[in-house]
């Protein structure tokens, strides 16, 4: 599905973001990308979707070369993204958005299904405004439900859980997995949520820029919590990093 | 009536062939057609152009529709239209004109509307303003005035979305007690088109409120000049938020003034002028969207 293949990326100050990262997404499965603050998950995750352009190395989606593709192209080559801090429009009503997301005017049934998949009651919530009137969580939620309604072959997630309460939570992670039984996509999920990370089928760590660990939960899941150096009432906490 | 006059009417008041109940329609300074309803007297005025129009108490929730057309170059209509709305009474009028013009000289549509409404009396008033046609100048002056008594309401919704070379819109109101006004204004400049918008609320009753809403955008070599009186007599509340978005080489000055003459009047304005947030082009091209068609969608939504 898609392919890194030695990526890298510099910040335009001159700090090596991203070196040599290569990485393979496959579809039907969950990745989640992980790591500390600062390691340079959500910088890859732009340079996958086409905000960024990377210094070195190339992007491929089904084998297709799109790293010369911008944003908009990417995401009609089927590519999606849910920003980590999502953003208001005015004059937007959550409908609105969804539609355009959608490419497609939804009917108000398909707009509440979306609606509920992140614990929003579509009832109330096609008709608000994409404005300061909702709350962080709220416009997080809306912000994956605009990912949900593009049906994209890869959908990004940047710390979708973010702003999510516990009951939302549940119902966030039983649809990425429903996502992955759809077989056709792929899903990669930046994360530091163990919970996330525990529904992984592929689990990469990045550190300081490059990849320093990958494979099954089960093999990267010990070594991770053990080496992130938290003190005991720390790692009662869910995440897995500060 | 001309087919010109049929496509602005379709615009401005959703006109599909014919209106039913309360109507009024002034083709080129002309009145074109013309009904009452037991509840809503229409009278064309003896002494100046327009009309006076009665809504009784027994009107519960009826449409009253008042579109002006002009579609000859050279045509400078003037109409004032005073409605007198009784006690109680609830009903939603539905104005705006249309300007077509030639390739000769320019024309222009002058409306002054007077409304005066009685105790608890309930308005919604939605005017839109549309300009189209050749190379000749199109020109309006809305000039929009509200009296309010006791505990009435009037909420107005007005749009000018392109196509109007010069534009002088003015609105006052005076409140009284416990009444409301909530004005919403949309406004799109394109090309050299100027626009000038001015409101004027003084809050005389205990408990009166104002919400004034403008959302504005400005494209092209466009000019817009956004001024707000808001004046509070008395405890009451009062609040104007002007918000414009430019493009290109698009001009927009905003000058808001807010004075308390009581010590228990809470008055706000917002005020916020910039070109789209780079952010939100760069979200609905996640989409698929191009930058052209993002910056469209934003602009629409924005005006909606």
């Amino acid at each position: 599905m898609l392919e890194l293949e030695n990526v890298s990326w510099g910040a335009p100050g001159g700090d090596q973001v991203l070196r040599d990262v290569s990485l393979k997404v496959e579809r039907g499965r969950i990745t989640v990308l992980t790591g500390p603050n600062g390691s340079g998950k959500t910088t890859l995750a732009k340079l996958i979707a086409g905000l960024e352009k990377p210094s070195g190395g190339r992007v491929l989606l089904d084998g297709e070369d799109i790293t010369g593709l911008g944003v908009a192209q990417r995401a009609q080559a089927g590519v999606s993204f849910a920003f980590q801090q999502p953003v208001r429009f005015k004059g937007f009503t959550v409908k609105r958005m969804l539609d355009l997301a959608a490419g497609r005017p939804l009917s108000n049934r398909g707009a509440c299904g979306l609606l509920s998949q992140v614990g929003l009651c579509g009832r109330e919530y096609v008709d608000r405004q994409m404005d300061g009137s909702l709350s962080g969580g709220e416009m997080k939620r809306v912000e994956i439900a605009t990912v949900l309604a593009r049906q994209s072959k890869l959908a990004i997630f940047d710390e979708p859980e973010a702003g999510i309460d516990l009951w939302s939570f549940e119902s966030l992670t039983d649809t990425f997995c429903r996502l992955r039984g759809c077989g056709d996509r792929a899903l990669l999920i930046i994360s530091h949520q163990k919970r996330i990370l525990e529904i992984a089928d592929w689990l990469v760590v990045l550190s300081e820029g490059h990849i320093a660990r990958q494979g099954t939960p089960r093999e990267v899941l010990p070594e991770l919590v053990k080496s992130s150096g938290r003190c005991e009432s720390c790692a009662k906490q869910e995440a897995v990093f500060s | 009536m001309k087919s010109a006059t049929q496509k602005l009417l379709e615009l401005v008041s959703g006109w599909k062939g014919s209106f039913t109940g309360a109507y009024s329609i002034r083709e080129n300074g002309r009145c074109a057609q013309i009904q009452s309803t037991g509840h809503i007297q229409i009278t064309p005025k003896k002494d100046l152009p327009g009309l006076d129009i009665h809504i009784s108490s027994q009107c519960q929730g009826e449409t009253l529709l008042i579109p002006a057309c002009v579609t000859e170059d050279g045509l400078d209509d003037l109409a004032y239209n005073d409605f007198y709305v009784e006690a109680g009474a609830q009903a939603t009028i539905v104005a705006g004109c249309g300007v077509h013009t030639g390739d000769g000289e320019g024309a222009r549509h002058s409306g002054v509307h007077r409304f005066f409404l009685g105790p608890h009396a309930q308005v919604k008033y939605l005017e839109k303003h549309v300009g189209a046609g050749g190379k000749a100048g199109r020109s309006i002056d809305p000039v929009t005035v509200i009296e309010l008594q006791e505990g009435a309401r009037l909420e107005m919704d007005t749009a000018q979305l392109g196509g109007i070379d010069k534009a002088r819109r003015e609105t006052k109101a005076v409140l009284g007690p416990g009444s409301r006004l909530s004005v919403k204004e949309r406004l799109l400049t394109q090309g050299a088109e100027e626009a000038q918008s001015r409101f004027q609320v003084q809050l005389d009753g205990v408990g009166s409120g104002v919400d004034v809403v403008s959302r504005s955008v400005a494209s092209g070599h466009s000019r817009q000049a956004y001024r707000s009186q808001i004046t509070g007599n008395a405890p009451c509340t009062g609040h104007s938020a002007c918000d414009a978005i430019v493009s290109g080489r698009g001009r927009v000055e905003a000058l808001p003034a807010l004075a308390a003459n009581h010590p228990d009047a809470a008055l706000i304005h917002e005020a916020a002028i910039g070109k789209i947030a780079g952010e939100q082009i760069v979200k609905l091209c996640t989409f698929g969207l191009t930058e052209q068609e993002a910056e469209e969608e934003i602009i629409r939504g924005f005006l909606s």
